[in-house]
């Protein structure tokens, strides 16, 4: 600024400088604000949850059943049914779902019928929960008769996550080049190699990456399963597919509702465990998602 | 099939749309079997169109469409009976930016020999990914390597890399779309060098913008050239032998063109 002769200064520009400057400097920290806001809810919710429920994270909490007593209660049946609802739903979701990605982006014929089914997916990844615990109810639980047992819950999980696995499916996809297609068919190869060796292969660590957080989310999911009849006091080893069965949010929101304080702090450890749970499952996606992804 | 008659492909009355664009129009050529024969012209009069209409690549654009024939060894390659998987082993492509397989070096070159059929021994593999490798003037580079993702060599040997892949495969001809266009002198000159190499055993079409290029590597010439402004279809307005391009064209079009008077 020195530099400049004072013949050449432009008064009117530099004030209007020195304001434009400052409304950016004000929106800054306006921003800033926000960031820390949100930082602070969250931290102060965990600081609460960890002091509540630290004192309760002891071996017990794994081992033992519901109880009418906190302190003979515990986390067993509902962490055996949370494991073993995402095995199912893992099972029957993750072929299904990567099936559906690779013939959309794939194989599909670009035509109206697609469009429209393109159109459905992405919005059903949108539609609230609780719908496909209506859906569950009628179709899984009573439908096929399936009563209230882990098997209804994975299908109606398997409802809720499939749109989720079919849209990042296809977006893992469409990232891998064009140019890889064409390499591979010049070579005299059929959609299908070209699909199964090279646009599946590149694509997999970005689809693992979006089955983790799918199934990320539907580990946290409780009003699908309350609306199928998941239970809340189980006091007995999961035995089964057709068993009755329930899972950590479920029992949670049954601790909470509860007027003892203590099974209020129970509720604050489990979730600490439910938490853990998610922020590892969240970190194997990242974890994934830097090492295995192909820089093209 | 006349395997050695002069002519491997030819092609007659050659239409190609894009929806109802007709993109080239009306082409009747014949590429000589074991020779160069490049594809020249200003952008957007159909050079890549009609080298993709030659392996049938042109059908992974949905609207695409092909009218007339197009012979190899005498058999018209979209004949309904034909499938374009077969045409497209014997008719090999390699394209404008490099696009090795994220694979290792050795699988690049592998993967084409087994989804054809290969069914040896790993050592046999070996033989003929060494081959490959050789044919396309790239092993001294990469023997030490062969486990190392093709994506982590050099332009140019990304671009070798495809050309051997392409190769392993033996196909009959290789068409080229502006092969070196991504890369440095020095790398096209290899390139350059690698296809008078490559036209013992096979025939080579190559589309290029660069009318150097054409002149210094090719044996025969196809001019194109939109046919007027109103349609906008391309179509080859001279094809001779390239000295004949180069030196003495009977198109007055041809002359201005490559005397860089076009325009």
């Amino acid at each position: 600024m020195t530099a400049i002769t004072s013949s050449l200064r432009d008064i009117t520009f530099e004030q209007q400088l020195a304001q434009r400057q400052r409304r950016g400097k004000i929106l800054e920290i306006a921003a800033l604000i926000a960031i820390l806001l949100g930082i602070a809810m969250l931290l102060t919710l965990l600081v609460d949850v960890v002091i509540d429920g630290l004192p309760w994270l002891r071996p017990q909490l794994f081992t033992e059943f519901p109880s009418r007593f906190p302190e003979k209660s515990g986390l067993r049946s509902a962490i055996q049914g949370s494991i073993w609802l995402m095995v199912f739903t893992s099972i029957m979701v993750i072929p299904i779902g990567v099936g559906a990605g690779i013939y959309l982006e794939e194989f599909a014929p670009r035509n109206r019928l697609t469009e429209f089914i393109e159109i459905n997916i992405a919005n059903l990844a949108g539609v609230p929960s609780i719908i496909y615990g209506l859906l569950g109810l009628g179709l899984f639980v009573r439908g096929l008769g399936l009563g209230r047992s882990l098997i209804a819950g994975a299908l109606t999980m398997t409802l809720l996550v499939l749109p989720i696995i079919i849209v990042t499916t296809r977006e893992a996809i469409r990232a891998v080049p064009r140019s890889i297609r064409l390499a591979a068919l010049a070579l005299g190869a059929s959609q299908w190699e070209t699909a199964r060796d090279h646009v599946l292969v590149y694509s997999m660590p970005a689809i693992l990456t979006g089955v983790i957080l799918a199934m990320s989310r539907a580990i946290g999911e409780t009003a699908p399963l309350i609306t199928i009849g998941a239970l809340t006091y189980i006091a007995f080893d999961l035995r089964g597919p057709l068993d009755i069965f329930t899972v950590l949010p479920i029992q949670i929101f049954n601790w909470v509702s509860l007027p003892q304080k203590g099974f209020h702090d129970l509720a604050a450890a489990g979730i600490i465990v439910l938490l853990v749970l998610l922020l590892s499952m969240n970190a194997l996606a990242i974890w994934l998602r830097n090492r295995l992804f192909i820089r093209w | 099939m006349n395997e050695n008659s002069e002519y491997i492909l030819e092609t007659r009355n050659l239409n190609l749309y894009y929806g109802n664009f007709l993109a080239v129009a009306d082409v009747n050529i014949k590429i000589r079997r074991h020779q160069i024969t490049a594809i020249i012209g200003p952008s957007g009069c159909g050079k890549s169109t009609l080298l993709r209409a030659f392996n049938r690549m042109n059908e992974l654009v949905p609207t695409a469409r092909t009218e007339g024939e197009i012979l190899f060894n005498n058999e018209n390659i979209y004949d309904p009976s034909i499938d374009p998987v077969e045409v497209r082993r014997r008719i090999g492509m390699v394209f404008q930016k490099p696009n090795p397989f994220p694979k290792s070096i050795y699988e690049n070159i592998a993967w084409g020999l087994r989804i054809n059929g290969f069914r040896g021994s790993k050592s046999e593999l070996d033989d003929l990914v060494e081959k490959a490798l050789r044919d396309a003037a790239l092993w001294d580079e990469v023997k030490d390597k062969l486990d190392q993702s093709g994506l982590s060599l050099s332009g140019g040997q990304q671009q070798r890399l495809c050309i051997a892949r392409t190769i392993a495969v033996r196909p009959e001809v290789i068409l080229m779309d502006e092969p070196a266009s991504a890369l440095d002198p020095i790398a096209t000159l290899r390139i350059e060098e690698l296809m008078q190499e490559l036209k013992k055993n096979y025939t080579i079409i190559i589309v290029t913008h660069n009318m150097q290029q054409a002149a210094r590597v090719s044996d025969y010439t196809a001019m194109m050239m939109l046919r007027n402004h109103e349609d906008r279809s391309g179509t080859v307005i001279e094809f001779d032998r390239t000295e004949v391009i180069f030196t003495n064209p009977r198109d007055k079009r041809t002359q201005d063109y490559v005397t860089g008077r076009f325009g």
